[in-house]
């Protein structure tokens, strides 16, 4: 624990912490010590010299953000000369900035001008006369944000805020003396590797760099302002919303423990797609294939009415809801509720299926708990970080800060990853496997741990099972066999395999590039062997981590809206758990498991399944071999989707409902490290649109089945009762941001799962498991190698990313990361038109010569419906989780 | 990927220069030095590839480049004309000088003329205050001038090249 020891200032003692920042420890403490250059969460500059003191009896000042506190400390700091000394100062940081301070947008929330008023600055100086550089240009060419070298006063907090927190090093400074500017390179800032994170503009301290969106969009003390969890992916940034009228204006990063006030570019500027002219607000029901406007009396009778016939013509299993991971965790229980209670079946699934189907099957399996099992900001503390099949800095944004911040630190990061992700940089060796062979990769890396005596013995001894049958199959891989099944050299094996087992706390991140196969559950039962052999779990900043997708995928899977499940993992097959359910539903369950998302599909297909009810999820771009999905959907008799905009799956649907936006709602969404976190309304929601808990209640009601919630929190009380992991989630208690399992209301939560090597399910359980080879491999037909997955600047299917102008800015369309060596060999130039073709469809897009795919190889993102990458990827699955094989499908490419 | 504008020799050459830095720390500044001494000037392709190989940050080697006055951006002349404008060459006629080369030459200071011969710089004190008004070319010092001498200078260097 830190000392608090006694210093005297001005004469009066306060206790403040030994060795930590003199500046930092003042001002907790009450003084309000002025400074321009200091930022907290960087390492200090001292060049403002604002928050100077003076040693009783030196004659020197000294600047206190750059001095530890420390024994016999006896300072002067607001005495009448250092405040004179600060006075004289600031008029010199004044001269070298332009105050336009009537027309900036910092203005208001500005600590130059903040100053400029406490100390009274003469603003026409004769003493202290301008010497603004005119000549200087603001560099407006980002997408996102402005910078004006006139105002900027060289404190070098956004330098170190893109250097130390987000380990991008974009920018620095140039020049020297009066003409030192920020500077992005020989190239403007726009032209430069800036993803337009806003770090620097959070972290200025002026006007100098701004927010081009929010410019001419209101003063500071015109907005008010909302703290809320970020819309997009599973990290669960909290951000703080500044808001004019219905607008938003700006955002900030909250220093909140998952994100630590950071954000990457959709967090900061992606939001504008809520005010959308394309918002609908009116439910639609298609008529002769064309949607007519109607009331809501109108389509939710007409949709109970359908539901209903066909429940009764060909029972209940006819039916079937796709739930979404987009929506709250209060809406997704509801939901799987009304499908369980009202429809009376388990055909319940969503998007989870295409992305982390294979996690919670395969650590179910292994651990007992399918999640993940520690941190976001644990990484930091990692020694050994092993990173396979996720490309963070891109899907993950925030949580790759995390692992930068290790690396500079001095872990040791090892990247596995056939393509060569922004983080290969970092890593001290990049594993560039083959497509779909993990699993021979993972079992040769436990070789090597094994045979080398490297294996965590009494951890195995004392926490596992199957450690014998285990080991004979591994015995099979000699890094010789497993160098030829992946095509990595022995010696990066070597390498990565010591690291890994010998770091102190070593940690393993993996997302869909391990889940996304035939054997995603293989794959991360690999994982999970590996981490068991190595002891490498159940302590801080170590663990088996998949990182989740989507803003709320977690949640939706602890609510139960998945087939073989009710909220919380509890079993539907579970007589006792479903009996529980029925007493406190007052429905009858049915104790068959249901049909998955990709199952659903081919029942619809087929002609068994006929009604669909889908919440907010958009399959007609999101599932593999769309092609199939179209068909299948416009087979069913009746498709009811209820989503924000009017989708590609919802313009097959037969009734449409307009629904409000997260940023209109409030509720719970629960991030990837299992933190329930509270949304808050941020806007009031357009007219027309109704909250999905509130539609489902409806027309459960118009069905015969009462719902009788008040609000959002109503609905979080039975998921308390209910739902043990969430037993202690308390609407009270969902602000503090708790990690599950959380039984009671006592609870502190869990913020790494199975605690000195206590499984969930008691002993954890090694798998032995055999490489299997991906369902499709490349030949003469289809000789490439196609992977599918996301970018940083944009969303799962586009709905929300692709109505940014911001987002826009940077990439507007989809295409084809291809090796120089194969467009060569095809002749195809860097940009243009190619077709891409697979068994399953072909599209035309854009190529894109790129050093980041092998020869051989070619990725393509899923955003762009028109280039809808999942027009060619195979629907093939994993026989237990059932995720079909995004990451691998043979393909042609040829020149257009 | 880089759009290689510099020719493949030079990259190869950049190259070169780099090796006999290979695995070293802190080695930033006398790199820089290095190329500059090769090329005259830092291409811009030469920060690219140290940033590549060293991973140093591209703009923390523009930082450095941009702070040090002896580090230059832009291809020089093959001469640079260096006009003393300290004190004692300043009160002995030494815009004068300058005015003198300007015209000889037609270019503005800090700007290389058109055949790539000469830059013509302006410093502050060369040093050897008893020769005012200087000049320095290259690594020759020519002392005592009158507008008239330095032209005849220019004219010498022209020649020399011209053969």
């Amino acid at each position: 624990m830190s000392e608090r020891i006694k210093v005297i200032v001005d004469g009066k003692e306060v206790m403040l912490e030994k060795d930590a920042n003199l500046l930092s420890e003042l001002r907790k403490a009450g003084y309000d010590v002025p400074g321009l250059c200091y930022y907290e969460k960087v390492s200090h500059t001292g060049s403002c010299r604002l928050c100077v003191f003076r040693r009783k009896g030196s004659a020197k000042l000294e600047t206190s953000c750059t001095v530890a506190v420390c024994e016999n400390m006896d300072i002067e700091l607001f005495t009448a000369d250092i405040e004179e000394h600060r006075k004289n100062l600031l008029q010199l940081i004044l001269a070298s900035h332009k105050h336009d301070c009537m027309t900036c947008e910092k203005s208001g929330a500005c600590e130059l001008e903040a100053l400029a008023y406490r100390y009274g600055l003469d603003l026409d100086s004769e003493i202290f006369p301008s010497i603004v550089d005119k000549t200087l240009k603001k560099d407006k060419s980002s997408p996102v944000l402005c910078y004006d070298p006139q105002k900027c006063i060289a404190c070098y907090r956004c330098v170190k805020a893109c250097d130390e927190i987000q380990e991008k090093h974009i920018i620095d400074m140039d020049g020297r003396s009066f003409h030192t500017v920020v500077s992005a390179g020989y190239n403007e800032w726009g032209g430069s590797d800036c993803d337009g994170c806003g770090e620097c503009l959070q972290a200025c301290p002026v006007g100098a760099i701004t927010s081009k969106t929010a410019a001419g969009k209101g003063r500071h003390w015109e907005l008010g302002s909302v703290i809320t969890t970020c819309e997009y992916c599973g990290v669960g940034c909290q951000l703080k919303i500044y808001t004019k009228g219905d607008e938003i204006i700006k955002v900030e990063g909250v220093d909140a423990p998952a994100n630590r006030g950071r954000l990457c570019v959709k967090g900061r500027f992606g939001h504008d797609y809520i005010r959308s002219p394309e918002r609908i607000t009116k439910p639609l029901i298609k008529e002769n294939g064309a949607f007519r406007e109607a009331s809501w009396d109108e389509a939710l009778d007409l949709a109970a009415k359908k539901f209903m016939d066909i429940k009764e013509k060909n029972g209940a299993n006819a039916l079937g809801g796709l739930a979404s991971a987009r929506c709250t965790n209060e809406e997704n229980y509801i939901f799987q509720k009304f499908i369980r209670s009202v429809f009376g079946t388990n055909n319940v699934d969503h998007c989870a299926r295409l992305c982390h189907a294979s996690t919670v099957a395969g650590l179910a399996i292994t651990f007992g708990s399918g999640a993940m099992t520690n941190t976001n900001t644990g990484f930091e503390d990692s020694d050994c970080i092993f990173i396979i099949g996720s490309n963070t800095t891109e899907t993950h944004p925030v949580i790759s800060t995390f692992v930068k911040n290790a690396v500079r630190k001095g872990a040791v990061l090892i990247v596995a990853d056939p393509r060569r992700i922004d983080l290969a940089r970092r890593a001290k060796v990049h594993l560039q496997q083959r497509n779909g062979s993990d699993v021979a990769l993972v079992n040769g890396l436990m070789h090597i741990i094994y045979k080398e005596n490297l294996h965590n013995k009494e951890f195995i001894e004392a926490h596992t099972e199957g450690f014998k049958e285990f080991a004979e199959v591994i015995e099979k891989y000699t890094p010789e066999k497993v160098s030829k099944l992946t095509g990595i050299s022995e010696e990066k094996l070597y390498f990565a395999a010591r690291a890994y087992a010998k770091a102190k706390n070593a940690s393993i991140i993996f997302s869909m590039g391990i889940t996304q196969h035939t054997t995603g559950v293989d794959n991360v039962m690999s994982l999970a062997n590996l981490a068991m052999i190595a002891g490498q779990i159940g302590r801080h900043a170590t663990g088996v981590n998949p990182l989740r997708g989507q803003n709320n995928v977690q949640g939706a899977c602890d609510m139960g809206a998945l087939p073989n499940v009710y909220s919380g993992y509890q079993k539907v097959v579970d007589a006792p758990v479903k009996e529980k359910f029925e007493k406190a539903w007052n429905a009858k369950m049915d104790d068959k498991v249901g049909l998955t998302v990709v199952e659903m599909m081919n029942a619809a297909g087929e002609g068994k399944l006929k009604g669909l009810y889908i919440m907010g999820e958009n399959p007609m771009v999101s599932d593999p071999n769309l092609h199939h999905v179209e068909e299948s959907l416009k087979k069913l008799e009746l498709l009811v989707v209820q989503d924000i905009f009017l989708t590609e799956t919802a313009k097959l649907a037969h009734i449409v409902l307009p629904v409000t936006a997260t940023l209109e709602k409030d509720g719970t969404f629960t991030n990837t490290e299992r933190r329930v976190q509270v949304i808050r309304k941020v806007l009031e929601p357009l007219d027309g649109t109704r909250n999905d808990w509130e539609i489902v209640a409806d027309l459960a009601g118009r069905m015969g089945y009462k719902m009788g919630y008040g609000n959002v929190w109503d609905i979080l009380k039975e998921i308390n009762a209910l739902t043990p992991i969430y037993g202690g989630m308390t609407p009270e208690r969902v602000p503090s941001g708790l990690h599950w399992p959380c039984p009671n209301a006592e609870h502190p939560g869990t913020p790494f799962l199975h605690k000195d090597g206590n499984f969930s399910k008691g002993k954890g359980t090694f798998k032995p498991i055999e490489f299997k080879e991906p369902a499709e491999l490349p030949d003469g037909k289809y000789p490439y190698t196609l992977s599918t997955g996301r970018i940083l600047c944009h969303y799962h299917t586009g709905t929300m990313s692709r109505k940014v102008d911001a987002l826009n800015a940077y990439v507007k369309e989809g295409y084809v990361e291809i090796s120089a060596s194969d467009a060569a060999k095809l002749g195809i130039q860097n940009g243009a038109k190619v077709k891409v073709a697979s068994r399953r469809g072909e599209i035309i897009i854009t190529a894109k010569i790129t050093d980041r795919v092998v020869p051989g190889s070619v990725f393509i993102p899923f955003h762009f419906v028109e280039t809808a990458a999942n027009r060619l990827t195979n629907d093939a699955l994993d026989p237990i989780a059932k995720i079909p094989e995004f990451k691998v499908a043979a393909c042609n490419i040829e020149k257009v | 990927m880089t759009d290689v504008k510099t020719p493949a020799a030079d990259i190869k050459a950049i190259n070169s220069i780099l090796d006999a830095y290979s695995g070293k720390t802190g080695i930033l500044i006398p790199l820089l030095q290095d190329i500059q001494e090769k090329f005259n000037y830092i291409p811009r392709e030469a920060v690219e590839l140290i940033s590549e190989k060293f991973h140093i940050p591209y703009t923390k080697i523009t930082g450095v480049i941009t702070f040090y006055a002896q580090f230059r951006t832009e291809p020089v002349g093959k001469y640079i004309i260096r006009t003393c404008m300290g004190t004692a060459c300043f009160v002995n006629g030494g815009e004068n000088i300058l005015d003198a080369i300007r015209e000889a030459l037609n270019v503005e200071i800090g700007a290389t003329t058109g055949d790539g011969l000469f830059t013509l710089e302006k410093v502050a004190c060369l040093g050897c205050c008893s020769l005012a008004p200087v000049v320095m070319i290259n690594d020759e010092v020519f002392g005592n001038l009158t507008p008239q001498k330095i032209k005849t200078v220019i004219e010498n260097f022209k020649k020399r090249e011209s053969k």
